[in-house]
């Protein structure tokens, strides 16, 4: 692994400019920090915690609205700790569902120690064995609008493994209280509907 | 599953993964998910066959937490099916019903407390309530088979009306306890 992974932020900048009727669910640490710095939105679910889930709220989302792109942007250590939700999206092959891990082999909130990433794991392969439409291991920004257009009209479930650097940025933090961030999203989606389900 | 006593015989006449899945489906319940039971094998078949709901398979129970609110996030409802020995896998991402107001409803069939043939179905099962009552998942038992329908209704208004996890636990003594000896 070189030491010339991406900047992180940017590359999260890149995906969610001029993102449309994108729905965005973010794992929690810094793949939240990041999509809330590239502009915090009433469509970005951040997650503060149930470490593991991310996919797994990616694949319901992507379930109850076909005709949205959806987009989960999480980190190493998040999509680790939900491993077999993989194989579950990949059971289900939602067209519609995108996954982008950002990955600086660490643990990046508890004193950057080294992920299984790190070790050897490889999570695109893991995605691809699962059943995955396409995924890859993205080294280079030239890559990234390729990562843009699969994510937007691209036929899934789509898996990018991007090679980030181990840096620590400043926080972005989104809001945290959990029935707001609910509330906003289904509102913002759903309208009406929000409050008649 | 077959049973050894008249008991047994006559709960097999009513049709209770019919009821259940008929509260499910009146209930507007769009996503079913599922680590499977064998007393779940029937409301799973009956799942998987409804063109209104999509059935989705888990590799484990905690998977089922987010699955609901991203369904819920995305306008549907979802329910989660479980054994008992599941119930501890769910835990932390309990997290997402307390902390945000998913609904959740979860339907587990109980093992480890009715003439349980495998000691280590017995710690979880024993657990289960209080595991759930802890985790802040409000519960409702079901004891007989004609309850189905009201209970998992009940249950089902009780989350997706009042924005929370509700666990409804079918006792181990209505399915008939599994024995290893007995032919499927």
């Amino acid at each position: 692994m070189s030491d010339a992974g991406l900047d992180r932020r940017k590359v999260v900048g890149a995906l969610l400019e001029r993102r449309g009727a994108l729905l965005v669910v973010a794992g929690l640490g810094s793949a939240a920090w990041d999509c809330t710095a590239a502009g915090d939105h009433p469509l970005n679910f951040p997650l503060w915690g149930a470490m593991g889930s991310a996919c797994m709220i990616g694949l319901g989302l992507a379930l109850a609205q076909r005709e949205r792109r959806v987009l989960v942007v999480t980190g190493d250590g998040e999509m680790l700790m939900g491993l077999g939700s993989l194989a579950t999206i990949g059971a289900q092959r939602p067209g519609n569902l995108a996954v982008v891990v950002l990955d600086n082999e660490r643990y990046g909130e508890t004193g950057m120690q080294k992920t299984h990433t790190a070790y050897g794991t490889d999570l695109a392969g893991v995605a691809r064995a699962c059943g995955f439409a396409d995924s890859r291991i993205i080294r280079r920004n030239a890559e990234i609008a390729a990562v843009r257009s699969g994510i937007y009209r691209g036929k899934g479930p789509l898996f990018f493994q991007v090679k980030v650097k181990r840096d620590s940025l400043p926080l972005v933090l989104p809001p945290r209280d959990g029935a707001h961030l609910k509330h906003r999203f289904r509102e913002a989606l759903l309208g009406e509907r929000a409050a008649a389900q | 599953m077959p049973g050894k006593t008249s008991k047994t015989s006559s709960v097999e006449a009513i049709d209770w993964p019919a009821a259940i899945h008929s509260a499910l489906e009146s209930q507007r319940v769009r996503q079913v998910s599922y680590v499977p039971d064998a007393g779940h094998k029937r409301l799973i078949e009956l799942c998987h066959a409804d063109r209104g709901m999509t059935a989705v398979p888990l590799t484990t129970e905690e998977e089922g937490m987010g699955l609901a609110a991203g369904a819920w996030l995305g306008g549907e409802r979802a329910a989660l099916l479980m054994q008992s020995s599941g119930v501890g896998n769910c835990v932390n991402a309990l997290t997402l019903a307390s902390n945000c107001g998913f609904p959740l409803l979860i339907i587990v069939t109980m093992r480890g407390e009715w003439g349980e043939f495998n000691p280590w179905q017995i710690p979880m099962g024993q657990a289960t309530p209080d595991t759930l009552r802890l985790a802040g998942v409000r519960t409702l038992r079901l004891e007989r088979a004609e309850d189905a329908l009201a209970t998992v209704t009940a249950a089902a208004k009780l989350a997706f009306d009042g924005y929370g996890a509700v666990a409804v636990l079918i006792a181990q003594r209505m399915i008939g306890a599994k024995s290893f000896g007995e032919k499927p």
